[in-house]
């Protein structure tokens, strides 16, 4: 059997194959890469799983590599003829769920790119992109879209295998130009100042066309005495949708009840007596009242974060944790249902900010697509890094102090607002 | 122990009508009734090796016809029906289906852009099938009918035009040991036989382009064109009665005894048929 060839294939026109049936002992599998390379091409095995017995098929999907589309067709060509059959000629393989709440077995697992699915012939586009979710095709309206696991209900038709499905990988070049600067994903070393000013021309720009902005932030916002700097980007429309736990919500009201945080005065900084009671009554007196909105529509809650939520129109999810006291009786308990309505909220969305929260922003990363352009700020790079390990390519990172960062971003927004007054 | 039986049809109406692989010459004419005698010589020859012969009412326009190995492949009580790559032939493929059903097959049909010639390219030696492809069947619908059978498949490659068919360059005796034409395979094929076939007999050019493995197997005796001496004498030393026969106007439109005739009962060499018979 030919030696698997490693080789890098970067700026090389490539295609993915599939071989499957009995190509071991056939000895057709090494004569399809023998093809591939006597014909000055490169391959890659991407997958490859030999039949146990005798009579069982093995499969191999190959990458095919070469140094212009000429020279790749014309190996295409050739390899065909042995069975190898390119993945994104011909239709998908469609099968019906027989098992609510599971996908049919080798179902096509999805990733975060758009995403294209062959059906009779014509490319059909994928909506609500998403990674890790099955592809459900309705052939008669001609639609496909993503479907996370949980979803799937009984004859539901989703797509088996990888032929028949083309992604196109985000080009951070066909975005907005102020964006372009942040070609590496997370630095400690990047000056913060260019960053900030490229983050606070993006939220600008995403205003002007009338785009949402969301934010997905963590406790840490309250804890560092953050909340006017993001109840400003609220007050000027810079942000229309908050995502959050329980966390965030009940320190934000803490601090609009008690002024502290935890427990500590963020004015002064001096833990005040039985102050970490504070929360655990902040919570009581919401739950008392009937809620977020109720309290802010009661006058017992008057300013900060949530407040300004929801007097401002700024649609708001908390996604409720096993650690959480209370909770307030806006947070979704049930984690399923708080992925269905984060699903729900994200598809209008085109800017994301995470700010200082590590799960959340997993969570969000996993529902965006690709398009969505993220910045992720957190003091450990190491948020910064999980979301890109998950898939979530198109987050750049800013690793700095949450209070430092939504100062300056304020302070740029208003001179950006300046600039263009005058 | 049940009758061989083996499925073969009257040249009434064979002749070079087009020309789709490198023997036939529509100016090299079939001489009709030597065709015919030829025919009826193997036929009596069959029947003298102790098989029962059906018969394929032969049709005018389908010449091609009287070569009953391409009707299908059999696997037991089931025959999956060829798709024949030439339009010419494809006219033979619903009258191959209907004469099976009516004589109690399971037919399966292959989805229409396929392309699969039964026993011409397909054939059993031990468990495993060893097919034919690229001039006329295609290696993914020799895959797919593995999985149908639920057997190991060995596709190998045809890189001589003059052996279209894995029929006219490869002939299994018995489990284990086969005929072969070494050159009609590349490396990769010839080295796959000789990984899975522990015997193979080859034969040389000469003795090849008179289909010396286009030959017909029951029980120990060989039925092959006349012409064909160095392999019969192979065929003797390893206990088998080598039977010579004139075809040459078969030969003319690249075919001979076993491109004559469809074993329905199961080749000699196909395990399933003893596994089946114990």
């Amino acid at each position: 059997m030919a030696a698997r060839k490693e080789k890098s294939t970067e700026g090389m026109h490539q295609e993915v194959v599939e071989i499957s049936g009995h190509i071991i002992d056939s000895l057709i599998l090494p004569k399809i890469l023998d093809c591939i390379t006597a014909a000055g091409g490169h391959f890659r095995i991407e997958e490859i799983s030999v039949g146990q017995q005798r009579s069982d098929p093995s499969f191999a999907r190959v990458n095919v590599a070469a140094r212009d589309a000429e020279q790749l067709q014309r190996i295409l060509e050739v390899i065909s003829d042995h069975g190898a059959v390119s993945v994104s000629t011909g239709d998908c393989r469609i099968v019906a769920a027989d098992i609510a709440g599971a996908f049919p077995d080798d179902f096509y697992s999805t990733t975060n790119q758009r995403t294209e699915i062959r059906v009779n012939g014509h490319w059909l586009s994928v909506e609500d992109q998403e990674m890790d979710c099955g592809i459900a095709v309705d052939v008669s309206l001609q639609t496909a879209r993503c479907v996370p696991m949980s979803d799937v209900v009984v004859g539901q038709q989703f797509i088996v295998g990888h032929r028949g499905v083309r992604v196109f990988p985000e080009e951070r070049t066909s975005h907005a130009q102020s964006f372009e600067f942040m070609n590496s994903a997370v630095s400690t070393e990047k000056p913060k100042g260019v960053a900030i000013r490229a983050i606070a021309r993006r939220l600008f720009e995403n205003r002007q066309a009338n785009q949402n902005t969301l934010v997905v932030g963590g406790p840490a916002i309250v804890h560092t005495g953050s909340v006017p700097h993001l109840s400003y980007l609220i007050h000027h429309g810079f942000v229309n949708k908050l995502f959050a736990g329980n966390a965030l919500a009940t320190h934000d009201i803490e601090h609009a009840l008690y002024g502290t945080s935890l427990g500590v005065q963020l004015e002064s900084g001096d833990l005040v007596e039985a102050g970490h009671e504070h929360h655990l009554r902040a919570i009581n007196s919401i739950r008392r009242a009937g809620g977020i909105a109720r309290a802010a529509a009661t006058g017992l809650l008057k300013s900060g974060i949530m407040y300004d939520c929801v007097t401002r129109d700024v649609e708001f999810i908390l996604a409720g944790s096993i650690r959480d006291d209370g909770p307030l009786p806006e947070v979704i308990t049930d984690a399923l249902e708080a992925q269905r309505r984060m699903r729900d909220a994200i598809r209008d969305v085109s800017f994301c900010l995470m700010i200082a929260t590590t799960l959340h922003s997993v969570a969000v990363g996993n529902l965006l697509p690709a398009s969505v352009d993220v910045v992720c700020v957190d003091i450990n790079p190491s948020t910064v890094i999980k979301l890109s390990d998950r898939g979530s390519f198109q987050t750049v990172g800013v690793v700095t102090d949450v209070e430092p960062f939504l100062r300056a971003l304020v302070e740029e927004l208003k001179s950006i607002a300046e600039q263009a007054d005058a | 122990m049940r009758r061989p039986r083996l499925l073969m049809c009257s040249p009434d109406f064979y002749g070079i009508h087009y020309e789709i692989n490198p023997w036939m010459n529509r100016r090299r004419e079939v001489e009709h009734a030597k065709a015919m005698d030829q025919w009826t010589r193997l036929h009596s020859i069959v029947r003298q090796c102790g098989a029962d012969i059906e018969l394929l009412a032969p049709v005018q326009g389908l010449p091609d016809l009287v070569f009953t190995a391409n009707a299908g492949l059999v696997f037991g009580n089931r025959v999956i029906v060829s798709r024949f790559r030439h339009p010419q032939r494809q006219g033979e493929e619903p009258l191959d289906a209907a004469w099976f059903a009516e004589n109690g097959l399971s037919v399966t049909r292959l989805p229409d852009d396929r392309y699969f010639e039964g026993a011409g390219d397909a054939l059993f030696c031990g468990e495993t099938l060893f097919a034919g492809y690229r001039t006329r069947s295609d290696v993914g619908t020799l895959q797919s009918v593995a999985r149908m059978l639920g057997c190991r498949v060995i596709p190998m490659e045809l890189v001589d035009p003059y052996y279209y068919h894995l029929d006219t360059c490869f002939c299994p005796l018995r489990p284990g040991l086969a005929v072969y034409y070494p050159a009609a395979f590349d490396e990769y094929g010839q080295k796959a036989l000789r990984e899975h076939v522990e015997q193979l007999l080859p034969v040389e050019l000469e003795e090849a382009r008179a289909f010396a493995c286009n030959a017909v197997v029951i029980g120990t005796r060989v039925i092959t064109n006349t012409g064909c001496p160095r392999l019969h004498a192979a065929l003797a030393e390893h206990g088998y009665e080598p039977i010579a026969t004139p075809l040459s106007e078969f030969v003319k439109a690249g075919g001979s005894a076993k491109c004559l005739t469809l074993r329905l009962d199961g080749e000699e060499a196909a395990s399933w048929k003893t596994a089946r018979a114990s």
